[in-house]
């Protein structure tokens, strides 16, 4: 039976930049627990020497042209943004480094 | 002409081409129908008429200039809100994307305009593709159209729900793990899951870039099979689309499948289903084997392993392609007071995305992470490659691999919400052709009585990678053998 402690689900929470509220920790941790319990069958399988499936059809060395084609512009990629100075293009954010 | 309440895509298309009527007309009918069933079923987020009824005198006026007929000349087309259409919003049916308004056009979208589709709005889902009922989606769940109290499935709810209640004669889903082919068989219509690599994912909003894969529902297997045609093929936008030829599928539609061997993983299939989807099963091989197709007994041994390798590998991807949403580039952003960068990230998502997506991140991020990266991604990779093996080995002897799509009818509204471990065990049937890539399809298969309710039940066939053709001649043959309604009744 796995135990997720509130401590494993704080750092997880934290690799994942979420912040879960006293319910959501008791709660996930419940659940979590619960599937990887389930997911513990996958020992009981043989892969020794199995490779690992990253893609199912991989083909070996897409390529394309490197040619230019039309894209959006600057004002239209920060179009959607919460908060963006549009005419120069650029994102807005809070302060990065510490003051 | 055809009666347009209940019109397939051929139908609509062939009487578009011959003039008979136009692809206005056509729009209106299907926009009326939306705006009187839709409160009552929640299947689509957002519809604009002016825009849809423009798009449709696009098409009436390619024609007038002499342009040839596409092969979805004037028919309504329904998108997933999981793909971005220029100009539309497009939600993912998450509050972290409440607001977005894509900029582009998903490539599906530019080839089925191309083909003469005229989209009319955008069908709600599970948020980012994620659950099996549609009851995760920020904007309320979908009814089920033949049982208002029941899940329509999910995640492309909002899709089958649409077709089955005739709101539109074809709608796109998007299939990571069977949320294409299990809401069609919950709403009792045609979903097909191309095979991996067959359309391109580019304009989809990635969930799990190694399993996703965009898909036709519609009410008869001919349908999706002029559908597939259209959008199938190599993309210069999409690294992973194929540039296997794409045939005319609708020519493979031959009804005869005389010889045909049909693979039937008996043991996998008997264990924990439902007595009356597995007589629903059982009749349906009769069906097929009535017409002269051959069964053939298969053995898929790692299928039972499929629901924790798909939850292990999807969340893991999950976890990876949604660290895009962090409040900066688009969607929303937390207005609680952040002291830096970090905690506006942490805030936004925080806020912004529904507790199954927080959980598959979470399971996801922790499978990464180091110590877990080993016993579980890895493990569940490579369980994936027997799984592949298992497959090929299966059509060495069948052409098709039969299986019921859901192990369970449509089950109630809340049913399954505070359990998602019962709600993910349901996928038992659906997520091993994702996994090993190939094309599967769920055409209706009768139906069983819940309580009050009469529920449609689907059945699930398989096909090697990039063998459409025989899959759609299978289930083409099996539809036209059985005749079930697929047109919900109406209810408003």
């Amino acid at each position: 039976m796995s135990i997720l402690t509130i401590a494993d689900v704080e750092r997880i929470a934290a690799l994942a930049h979420l912040d879960l509220t006293a319910d959501e920790k008791a709660r996930f941790g419940k659940q979590l627990a619960d599937i990887l319990d389930y997911a513990q069958q996958l020992q009981t399988v043989n892969t020794e020497g199995v490779p690992a499936t990253a893609h199912v059809h991989a083909a070996a060395g897409v390529e394309r042209d490197d040619a230019l084609r039309p894209s959006l512009t600057p004002q239209q990629a920060v179009a959607n943004a919460p908060d963006a100075a549009v005419e120069a293009g650029l994102f807005r954010v809070p302060r990065v480094i510490g003051g | 002409m055809a009666d347009l309440s209940s019109a397939t895509a051929r139908a609509i298309r062939d009487d578009v081409a011959a003039r008979r009527v136009s692809a206005v007309e056509v729009c209106r009918d299907a926009l009326a129908r939306i705006e009187a069933s839709n409160p009552g079923i929640n299947s689509f987020l957002l519809v604009n008429p002016e825009d849809a009824l423009a798009r449709a005198r696009r098409v009436d006026d390619r024609l007038a200039a002499g342009e040839a007929p596409g092969a979805l000349a004037g028919v309504p087309l329904a998108v997933k809100d999981n793909m971005c259409v220029r100009g539309m919003r497009t939600t993912a049916a998450s509050k972290i994307l409440a607001t977005y308004v894509p900029p582009y056009d998903a490539s599906v979208i530019e080839r089925l305009e191309a083909a003469g589709a005229v989209i009319v709005g955008k069908t709600n889902c599970d948020e980012f593709a994620m659950g099996s009922s549609n009851e995760n989606s920020a904007f309320g769940p979908v009814r089920n159209p033949w049982a208002r109290s029941r899940t329509p499935g999910g995640s492309s709810g909002g899709s089958a729900a649409a077709v089955a209640a005739a709101q539109v004669p074809l709608a796109l889903g998007s299939d990571t793990g069977g949320s294409i082919r299990q809401p069609a068989s919950f709403c009792g219509v045609v979903g097909l899951k191309p095979t991996y690599g067959r359309v391109s994912r580019y304009g989809l909003l990635a969930f799990a870039s190694s399993l996703d894969q965009i898909g036709p529902i519609a009410r008869t297997v001919e349908d999706t099979a002029l559908a597939l045609t259209a959008m199938a093929g190599p993309d210069r936008a999409d690294a992973t689309s194929s540039r296997e030829p794409v045939p005319d599928l609708t020519a493979a539609l031959t009804g005869d499948v005389k010889g045909l061997r049909v693979g039937v993983p008996r043991t996998f299939v008997t264990e924990g289903v439902d007595a009356d989807v597995k007589a629903a099963f059982d009749a349906a091989l009769a069906v097929l084997e009535g017409a002269g197709a051959r069964l053939v007994d298969v053995e898929l041994p790692h299928a039972p392993y499929g629901v924790p390798a798909y939850y292990l590998v999807c969340t893991a991807e999950a976890s990876s392609n949604l660290a895009r949403y962090d409040g900066v580039k688009y969607g929303y952003r937390s207005k609680a007071a952040a002291d830096g960068l970090q905690a506006m990230y942490t805030h936004s998502r925080s806020e912004g995305f529904g507790a199954e997506v927080k959980r598959r991140i979470m399971l996801g991020t922790y499978v990464l992470s180091a110590g877990y990266y080993d016993a579980f991604y890895l493990k569940a990779q490579q369980v994936r490659t027997l799984l592949r093996r298992d497959y090929e080995r299966a059509f060495e002897a069948a052409d098709v691999i039969a299986m019921p799509t859901s192990p369970i009818p449509p089950f109630g509204l809340g049913e399954k919400t505070d359990d998602p471990l019962q709600m993910y065990l349901a996928d038992i049937f659906t997520v091993s052709a994702n996994l090993a890539g190939v094309p599967a399809i769920s055409v209706p298969g009768g139906f069983v009585e819940r309580g009050a309710d009469r529920v449609p039940v689907g059945f699930q066939l398989a096909a090697r990678s990039f063998d459409e053709a025989t899959l759609l001649r299978a289930a083409d043959a099996y539809q036209k053998l059985t005749g079930f309604p697929t047109v919900a009744p109406v209810e408003i």
